[in-house]
């Protein structure tokens, strides 16, 4: 194998700085791997493929976080994207109790500014 | 498991260290030590007698080591395997193939946690994920939490019955001395208390305690020499399905349906010829998907299998007889506590919470976000 010139993690932060929601494909697998890493979890192989999500996806898990002590309640949220993966992002637009298991949502960028990276967040497909 | 041989070793010593709030500046290693001094006690040996090793805290790096030089022994073997919660559990098995390779003669598993006096954020440190942490979890609550929304929406599992887990848990841990909760619980109560993660108040997590203990395990010849009935271990299971909530393959099947089926084949036993269940409580969906993954009720029906008090001290399916996680203690790896009442239980000890004619039981430990499983079946004499 060769020296690996930029991680997994940096390759991924790259495509969020373009607002891109980048995965990787594993062609001897037929499938998308996420999160992104140096081999194919399905089948040993270093041969990975980045690729661009179309950003669209659906609801497949949904809590609401109240915290204890600042800040009001906020969604947290797995989500199945359509190319084969799931994350955990939030889903943002509505009351984060009003996100449903099964609602297509939409991939935005998330740039929280300083020296945090940007992250990927969700919006309702219908109001985006 | 193959290459395991049900029987052929057996817990012949348990017991707790002191629960709930210990005293100031004790630390995790001095509850394993004295749950090691009591467990000996319990079993008639002593500390020279002790050849293997097996402990794990999230408060000490190097646990092996500290504990060693503690007690001031050199073990012939040793095991700091760590995944969790149920890592007492794994060591149950690891500690069953070192006696019968003869690799070690006695055998202790040890833990401690102090998380309750020194604060939960001290005593296990949160890595840091960036595919998650960016989006604050409120971690473990917030992954059993997306895992309950699965299952509601799967099954329509209620947040009644949900609260109905905790209630039987707190009936339970009525009858129990030591158990930290002392007042009864109604579903009203677990509904409308602090909401935490949805669909989660405070009283459907567990709780957040000090506490440790040990046990004790010899090979079978040796066990039935000892003071106390050897409890022996008939079914050994693991199974490990992913570390963070995100990659778990499908939010209402656990690796306890993998780790139950090894451990019943090993032991040559169902569901239905266990006396006494005790489930990993962390939450209360845990009871619920273990119930189904285990076997004791089909898979989504686990929340109107829990209803009606049906796992309550009056019950027909005695489930978390110590009061659980969620009443008794959760020192942040609650596995051990697991082993030590389904052993009480077989030995007739427990007193007002006593299950009759048990001869049976099963352990079963959770690590991480449902992320490691291991199932320990335990059986007396007469279970052989």
């Amino acid at each position: 194998m060769e020296r690996i010139a930029e991680s997994p993690l940096a390759v991924y932060q790259a495509h969020l700085d373009k607002g891109e929601l980048a995965y990787q494909w594993s062609p001897d697998a037929q499938k998308a791997v996420f999160y992104p890493r140096v081999i194919c979890p399905f089948t040993g192989s270093d041969r990975l493929e980045w690729r661009v999500s179309a950003g669209l996806g659906t609801v497949y898990a949904t809590t609401v976080v109240h915290p204890a002590r600042e800040g009001g309640p906020y969604n947290v949220a797995l989500i199945d994207c359509d190319e084969g993966f799931r994350l955990m992002s939030r889903v943002e637009g509505i009351a984060p109790e009003a996100v449903r298991i099964g609602m297509r949502v939409k991939f935005r960028v998330h740039r929280p500014g300083g020296d945090e990276s940007p992250y990927p967040v969700f919006v309702p497909v219908e109001a985006a | 498991m193959d290459g395991l041989r049900r029987g052929s070793a057996a817990i012949v010593g348990v017991a707790e260290s002191d629960l709930g709030a210990v005293a100031s500046e004790m630390s995790p290693i001095d509850l394993m030590a004295q749950g090691i001094h009591r467990a000996l006690a319990d079993c008639g040996l002593g500390l020279r007698d002790v050849d293997g090793l097996l402990c794990a805290t999230a408060q000490s790096r190097t646990s092996g080591l500290a504990l060693a030089e503690y007690l001031g022994i050199s073990p012939a073997f040793i095991d700091t395997t760590i995944l969790g919660g149920s890592s007492f559990m794994f060591h149950v098995s690891h500690a069953q193939a070192a006696l019968t390779l003869g690799l070690c003669k006695v055998a202790v598993i040890a833990y401690g946690s102090t998380q309750r006096t020194v604060g939960r954020r001290h005593a296990s440190v949160r890595e840091y994920n960036p595919y998650e942490t960016p989006f604050r979890p409120f971690l473990p609550s917030t992954a059993y939490a997306l895992a309950a929304s699965r299952h509601m929406h799967q099954y329509g599992t209620t947040r009644e019955q949900l609260a109905a887990v905790a209630v039987a848990a707190r009936d339970w841990a009525l009858l129990n001395p030591v158990a930290w909760e002392k007042k009864p619980l109604t579903i009203a109560e677990v509904l409308s208390a602090r909401m935490i993660s949805y669909p989660f108040t405070v009283r459907d997590c567990c709780l957040v305690t000090d506490g440790g203990g040990a046990v004790i395990m010899t090979r079978q010849e040796r066990a039935r020499s000892l003071t106390k009935p050897p409890v022996y271990v008939l079914g050994c299971g693991q199974a490990i399905t992913h570390a963070n909530i995100s990659s778990m393959p499908d939010l209402t099947v656990t690796g306890a349906l993998e780790s139950g089926r090894a451990a019943y084949a090993m032991a040559g036993l169902g569901p239905n010829d266990i006396d006494v269940v005790e489930l990993y409580d962390a939450f209360t969906i845990n009871t619920i998907l273990f119930l189904e993954d285990l076997g004791f009720c089909p898979k989504g029906e686990g929340g109107r299998f829990v209803a009606d008090g049906r796992i309550a001290p009056k019950g027909s399916l005695p489930v978390n007889t110590n009061g659980g996680g969620l009443s008794y203690c959760h020192p942040g790896m609650y596995g051990l506590l697991l082993l030590i009442e389904a052993t009480r239980q077989l030995r007739h000890e427990c007193g007002a919470r006593q299950v009759a004619d048990c001869a049976t039981a099963i352990a079963h430990g959770n690590g991480g976000v449902l992320s490691s499983q291991s199932t320990v079946i335990l059986g007396t004499e007469a279970a052989v």
